[in-house]
């Protein structure tokens, strides 16, 4: 009898201790985001076509010339997307070098996108497969990468870019340069 | 004004509670309490008063009163009636206020129908009951309340999630729930027995077909939403491993386990402080699943209400009931008399072996569910699926069907192998048989390979009780056992099958393709657009045929919502006796050319045949008792029989035996 009641102690301890797990996931923040498993890796190879006349293609050799940077996944028919669009100017202000690809898109609904929105792009490559989105680790628009001046992947900010990422991004672009 | 009824319905509801449980406490201390009387009435109104809320709430969806909050965000005039209907409790907090009235209801119910338990007993059940139901209405009233107005008036409503407008969400949730919260009945018992340390065969006999009640309905709950998850989904798959799909299986573990060791409590005066724990388990299960599934703690398909402070609510409640509870036990436990004694070979051995591997899939099961938890305090990230699940519950599995085909045959207290030598041999024989001449003609894997052949087995064994019985004199509670057993065989071989010989393309088809799959030929004869009340779609007409039989006719859809806006895959089944061909349409590529995905599912609807059968053995088990309940009262009444006849003889009634003694005496 006195094992039984021990045995029942444990099983009160146990479900303390679940009920203790609980608590604290459920103060925990909720991180719903995914993310990529590319960060710290180098850019895979790929070889991406313009998305507009107005700017070149992108390809990986082009973020491997030694200058850090900002590399934004986009797409003209998504909202964020333009919400995040006066902070990546206020980036490029900073001296951020932007480079873009456009997701499943049409090269006519990028221009108007961009005139509407200001393109702070040096390169836009269009990717209309999502190739270069899924083989980075990019799960949706708006995505913004840090990529050092090697090709490799330092940083990944999922979402659109608020007022407050500025600095964060700009000091990882810092980190990256150095 | 509806929503007002309703609202002011359920807050005297929880009164009710309030005045049900002081009522219960006191008359479980005094049986002379005068408080006493007040119980059962207040269970009653209190379950009608409930009842007429949920249906206040049915009613405003019905009408689309979108000045109520819960209509306006979950409903939409041009939804179909049927879905506006369901809508009350596709969502959070309808589905709380369905949970409320299904324990109300049961709680009702057991004042209104159980008389055979000691009164103190049954006041101290039913003011366990209200403890429990007064934590819930509480939760609704102040975090959910479904009656909630808006003010202004939106024009229309926001529509319900597309994946839940199927006629599967009109019929599954409220099974499941039925199911999942009636097993508060078995928890208020359990605790009612503990409180008034009343632990006997007579207790395990009342408890039984209201736990066996509840067990139906969720049998019959998990069912349907496998199937409704199989088709709606059009993932082709029937079970996830889903943490909601987990919440609902792990009160069914504890339940299963529950009735068996009530017929052993029942029977022979042995398992009682394992049977009452079992009872507190089973709804504890559900709580958890409940809280798992609210709080959004954990990533779910089903997790349509994210708000952690309604997590620390549930969470309050499940520590306050299931904590109190585990207390209460630990505190009386040992107060309880060890039962009767048996040895290894014995029914009662059985079905030991029976509840230790249903308690230890249990623990296998929370375990896997609450891993990605437990790993995500310490920042790492894992999700749990089939390669645990499926292998690591087979190796309790596996042993526990060997069991199950040999369990029902032995006799209770004390028995010998050799006297049950030849129906195992024979089962045995079919067993190995199957697994040789299936190893030796497909090349399978393993865990399919010992699925089959033991579904082969435990299907024969399943029907060997009913060896030497006069069939037409045999309970039906026996019959209940046989056909349940087997509807776990034929559950078995469904998955055993579709597991080891599905067959799955995914292709590109320009119109009048013909694509191979099996032994079937499906050709993509057009495409065309079809308009339903609130989407738009696009129809695959394709025609198949079976090893170049006649064509039949399947449109699989891939459906556009507007309100809200969503896409949902609706699928093609051709359904044969040997399985399901299941087609779907995907989008259409650059080329022009449609992207369709086939399975063929060799036995795959046999999973759910064998749920079903499972429930209907259930149901006649439950009917036997029922009558035969009824019948020994009326004999009572008459004083033709003894009031308490003896244990043994008590037994043979209940058909707890397995010797056929009936006949012998007749």
């Amino acid at each position: 009898m006195k094992r039984l009641r021990y045995t029942l102690w444990f099983v009160v301890g146990l479900a303390a201790a679940l009920f203790g797990l609980f608590a604290y996931q459920l103060s925990q923040p909720k991180d719903e985001f995914v993310h990529s498993a590319m960060v710290g890796q180098p850019m895979p190879a790929f070889d991406l076509p313009p998305a507009v006349e107005s700017r070149p293609g992108l390809s990986s050799a082009d973020l491997a010339d030694g200058t850090p940077r900002l590399l934004n996944i986009f797409a003209s028919w998504c909202i964020p997307c333009a919400a995040e669009a006066p902070q990546l100017e206020a980036l490029e202000r900073a001296g951020a070098n932007i480079v873009a690809v456009a997701i499943r898109d049409r090269p006519e609904d990028v221009n108007r996108f961009l005139a509407i929105y200001g393109n702070p792009f040096t390169r836009i490559g269009s990717d209309d497969i999502s190739e270069v989105q899924l083989s980075i680790g990019s799960s949706g628009v708006p995505e913004t990468f840090v990529i050092d001046g090697n090709g490799v992947i330092t940083y990944q900010h999922i979402g659109d870019i608020r007022e407050e990422h500025v600095p964060i991004l700009l000091e990882e672009l810092r980190k990256a340069g150095s | 004004m509806i929503a007002e009824i309703g609202l002011a319905a359920l807050w005297l509801s929880a009164a009710l509670a309030v005045l049900q449980l002081v009522g219960g406490f006191f008359g479980a201390r005094d049986e002379n309490n005068e408080l006493r009387a007040l119980v059962r009435p207040a269970a009653v109104l209190q379950a009608v008063l409930c009842v007429i809320s949920f249906l206040c709430l049915v009613w405003v969806f019905v009408i689309t009163d979108l000045s109520v909050k819960l209509v306006a965000s979950h409903s939409h005039s041009m939804k179909p009636l049927a879905f506006k209907i369901s809508g009350a409790w596709a969502n959070h907090e309808g589905s709380m206020l369905l949970w409320i009235t299904v324990m109300a209801a049961a709680g009702g119910l057991i004042a209104l129908i159980e008389r055979r338990l000691p009164e103190r007993t049954m006041m101290a059940t039913l003011a366990s009951q209200a403890f429990v139901a007064i934590g819930f209405y509480a939760f609704i009233l102040l975090a959910s309340n479904p009656f909630e107005r808006l003010s202004p008036v939106p024009t229309d409503g926001n529509g319900l999630n597309p994946l839940l407008q199927d006629m599967g969400v009109s019929f599954h949730p409220p099974t499941l729930y039925i199911g999942y919260v009636g097993l508060s009945v078995a928890f208020s018992f359990a605790l009612g027995a503990l409180m008034t340390r009343n632990v006997t065969p007579d207790f395990a006999r009342v408890m039984r077909p209201w736990v066996l009640a509840a067990w139906i309905f969720l049998t019959i709950g998990i069912t349907a939403g496998s199937y409704w998850a199989y088709y709606e989904l059009g993932w082709g798959g029937w079970w996830f491993w889903d943490p909601v799909e987990n919440a609902s299986l792990m009160p069914w573990l504890a339940a299963t386990a529950l009735l068996h060791s009530a017929s052993v409590l029942a029977a022979r005066d042995a398992l009682r402080t394992w049977t009452i724990m079992l009872g507190v388990v089973a709804f504890s299960m559900s709580m958890v699943g409940t809280f798992l599934v609210r709080s959004g703690i954990l990533t779910s398909v089903h997790a349509f209400a994210v708000d952690p402070e309604r997590g620390s609510f549930i969470l309050a409640l499940l520590a306050l009931y299931i904590g109190g509870a585990l207390v209460v036990f630990a505190l009386r436990a040992n107060t309880i008399a060890e039962g009767q004694r048996f040895s290894i070979t014995s029914r009662e051995g059985a079905l030991v072996v029976n509840n230790v591997a249903l308690s230890a899939i249990l623990g296998i099961v929370l375990l896997g569910t609450l891993y990605p938890l437990l790993t995500e305090a310490f920042d790492v990230r894992v999700s749990v699926g089939p390669p645990y699940f499926n292998p690591v519950s087979a190796i309790f599995l596996v042993p526990m069907l060997m069991v199950l085909a040999v369990g029902p045959l032995l006799r209770w207290r004390k028995d010998s192998l050799s006297r049950v030598k030849w129906p195992v041999v024979v089962s045995g024989a079919v067993t190995l048989a199957v697994l040789v001449a299936v190893a030796l003609l497909a090349e399978i894997d393993i865990l399919p390979l010992i699925g089959l052949a033991l579904a082969a087995g435990v299907g024969i064994a399943s029907f060997m009780p009913l060896r030497g019985r006069r069939l037409r004199r045999t309970p039906l509670a026996i019959w209940g056992m046989c056909i349940a057993h087997f509807g776990v065989a034929v559950a078995l071989f469904g998955m055993a099958a579709d597991s080891a010989f599905q067959q799955e393309r995914l292709v590109a088809a320009n119109v009048g393709d013909t694509i191979e799959i099996g032994p079937w030929e499906a050709t993509l004869q057009s495409i065309s657009p079809v308009a339903g009340p609130n989407w738009t779609a696009m129809q695959a007409d394709m025609y198949y045929s079976y090893e170049g039989g006649d064509l039949m006719e399947g449109h699989p859809q891939a459906r556009s919502f507007w309100a809200p806006p969503g896409e949902t895959s609706e699928v093609a089944l051709i359904t044969r006796w040997n399985g399901q061909l299941y087609a779907a349409v995907g989008n259409m590529a650059e080329d022009g050319r449609w992207q369709l995905r086939l399975w063929w599912k060799p036995f795959v609807t046999w999973i759910w045949y064998g749920g079903l059968l499972i429930a209907l053995g259930g149901a006649l088990a439950l009917v036997g008792r029922v009558v035969s309940d009824l019948r020994r009262r009326e004999a009572e009444a008459q004083g033709e029989a003894r009031a308490y006849p003896d244990e043994a003889e008590y037994a043979d009634y209940d058909d707890e035996s397995s010797v056929p003694a009936a006949e012998t005496q007749s």
